[in-house]
């Protein structure tokens, strides 16, 4: 079997399809993107992730061509493709509202593309058919968009972006109008559906789940700049930053003052009369300097007594608990008033909960679950 | 079905007595027997037979519909390139005074717009015919077709047009394969409009015709001023009748059209 890895992106050989060089786009008095450079690779699925009005969506018109960089250029397989105008670039684009073409039926919309390229009636009706298969629409090919479900409206608008097979497809929050349960089945067909085709995707959302479960890498956008690009399980385990590790997840965040203690360890001070924390990190910090320490809930444990062999342990009392089906998240109170967030799995029936409200409790982590971050 | 109060009854015949009368009077004199229009003579078509062989009158009519298919189908084209441009051009310099300039010629009084028209066609040396009418005719009737179009302009989704650039149209194609489809029920709309603002209108047409060229409004109005014979009444009638006929049948096929779109979308609720 073979097990090798996709990583292009490790790989200082790999040519990267798609090569945005110190991108700048103003819109008036706007940055929308700011000196922004980022490569993305064939057969990459790359989501761009930020909150609304972080330049996600100005990224992905340029790519389209609907918008040109103010400064800077991008380039495709090599090539700038600034001055090449929307129809003639090999990247199709599936909008956000499907924008399918109301006058004509789903077999029409779906071979609108190839009828522009004069392709062969024969070749065209068989790409067609291919494409109906590919998203399970056969049966709907003679209807018009409104009379079909909003699901199937969805797998139109990929079945005509993709059946130029161009070298780029592009996703403008391609599934935000379909409800959860939809969303999630779509996920992985949209998965699927790429990885048969081998066509890159860059998808555009503002739902970090939906990016975590798609893209082989995500890029976390705000006010224009790139905070972090890396694969989903590095975003989640080591944010390069507050606001990364904030807006993927949920978090906890303690300020602090780092000391050295040795090899890559270094301990925080973090609160009057609290002990310290102790947590290992790669990076450099110099002595008395101001730091986070983000852990995850799910990386908190909760117990009655003092773990013995605990490194880091703190006493509370339970301020709160939320009751998720699956999970239990418990916010507890430190004397200072701070919240820490804890998670656990629920294994047990909810009539054997250890601890309720107002119970003392210690939550304790490991040296390595919390990521050290400087200020 | 809820019955009326005796007060709404009363206002609804008031009102329509008030609407209609007038035309019912002139529908039944159209088949009075006698050549005098206030004495009632007794039932007859004779007066529809005389006007099938009143040249002047035919002649009038066919000059009316020419100018009218030609005038609407020009303003239609320069009405609805307007409208694109001030929905869709963006903030160019001075798109504020271009689109209230556009619909100034809405309140303008006929007899100003006509008045100008003539001195004009004079100035220019163009003979007063039915060019000079198909013209003055456009002028006038482009505005509406510019308002009709643009309100439906305005609601429509520009990512559709993007999808199409996106997948391989010049802009020129996206308009014609995609826009103009969707956007041609106010197109027709804005066209119809047009036309039968040509069919009656007056005042612009007594300004701009020539001897060579009258239209059936103008021959009626100066018919009339020599005693309203039964003939016109006949002809005022057919009118009544084309008109008539042509507002139920548009109104046909729009309810018909929402019926079924109504229809679809219920059946596709139930696939789901």
């Amino acid at each position: 079997m073979n097990t090798e890895v996709f990583a292009p992106w490790d790989d200082p050989q790999a040519k990267p399809l798609i090569q945005f060089q110190n991108v700048t786009k103003r819109f008036g008095a706007f940055t929308a993107i700011d000196n922004l450079s980022l490569d993305i690779y064939e057969r990459e699925f790359f989501a761009l992730l930020g909150p609304s009005g972080c330049g996600k969506t100005t990224m992905m018109r340029m790519l389209a061509g609907f918008e040109t960089p103010t400064d800077g250029h991008i380039l495709l397989g090599g090539q700038d493709i600034d001055p090449i105008p929307p129809n003639k670039r090999a990247v199709n684009m599936m909008f956000q509202s499907y924008a399918l073409f109301p006058h004509l039926s789903i077999w029409d919309n779906i071979a609108f593309g190839l009828r522009r390229d004069n392709m062969p009636k024969r070749d065209l009706e068989e790409r067609v058919e291919e494409m109906l298969r590919l998203t399970r629409l056969e049966q709907f090919a003679r209807r018009k968009p409104h009379q079909i479900s909003g699901g199937q409206r969805q797998r139109v608008a990929l079945a005509r972006s993709l059946a130029k097979a161009p070298k780029l497809l592009l996703l403008d929050e391609p599934l935000g109008a379909l409800d959860k349960k939809l969303r999630q089945d779509t996920q992985f067909e949209l998965m699927d559906i790429q990885e048969k085709t081998g066509t890159t995707f860059v998808i555009v959302t503002h739902d970090q789940e939906e990016a975590m479960t798609v893209a082989s890498r995500v890029a976390v956008m705000d006010q224009g700049k790139l905070m972090q690009v890396a694969t989903p399980d590095r975003i989640y385990e080591t944010p390069n930053s507050v606001y990364v590790a904030d807006f993927i997840g949920d978090v906890n965040i303690i300020e602090g003052r780092a000391t050295a203690q040795g090899d890559e360890n270094y301990r925080i001070d973090w609160a009057e009369g609290q002990p310290p924390l102790t947590a290992s990190t790669a990076t450099q910090l110099s002595d008395g300097q101001g730091c986070h320490l983000a852990i995850r809930p799910e990386k908190v444990a909760i117990s009655a007594e003092r773990p013995t062999d605990a490194i880091n342990a703190i006493q509370g009392k339970v301020h709160d608990i939320a009751y998720l089906g699956n999970l239990s998240t418990y916010h507890v109170e430190l004397p200072d008033g701070t919240i820490i967030k804890a998670q656990t799995a629920n294994t047990r029936r909810i009539s054997r909960r250890s601890f309720t409200w107002e119970d003392p409790v210690w939550l304790s982590w490991t040296a390595t679950a919390a990521v050290l971050l400087e200020n | 079905m809820s019955r009326l109060s005796w007060f709404n009854t009363v206002s609804l015949t008031l009102g329509f007595a008030f609407l209609y009368i007038p035309m019912i009077i002139l529908i039944i004199f159209s088949f009075n027997e006698s050549k005098l229009v206030t004495v009632w003579a007794g039932f007859s078509t004779k007066w529809y037979g005389e006007l099938v062989q009143n040249e002047a009158f035919l002649d009038a009519a066919w000059v009316t519909l020419r100018v009218a298919v030609f005038s609407s189908t020009l303003a239609t084209i320069l009405g609805t390139a307007a409208a694109y441009v001030l929905v869709r051009g963006g903030r160019f310099f001075g798109r504020t005074l271009f689109s209230g300039m556009i619909y100034a010629p809405l309140v303008m009084p006929e007899v100003i717009t006509g008045l100008s028209l003539l001195l004009l066609f004079i100035g220019i040396g163009l003979d007063r015919g039915i060019l000079t009418i198909v013209l003055a005719h456009t002028t006038f009737s482009m505005c509406f077709v510019s308002v009709v179009v643009s309100s439906r302009l305005v609601t429509f989704d520009r990512s559709l047009e993007e999808a199409a650039l996106d997948l391989g149209c010049s802009p020129g194609q996206a308009f014609r394969l995609v826009t103009l489809p969707i956007i041609a029920p106010a197109v027709v709309s804005g066209w119809l409009l047009a036309f039968t603002l040509s069919l009656d209108d007056l005042v612009i047409a007594s300004f701009t015709s020539g001897p060579s060229a009258t239209t059936l409004p103008i021959k009626i109005f100066s018919a009339v001023r020599l005693g309203v014979s039964p003939e016109i009444n006949a002809l005022s009638t057919l009118m009544i009748a084309v008109v008539t006929v042509g507002v139920i049948t548009a109104s046909l096929v729009t309810k018909r059209a929402m019926m079924r779109q109504k229809q679809d979308e219920q059946a596709a609720a139930r696939t789901e």
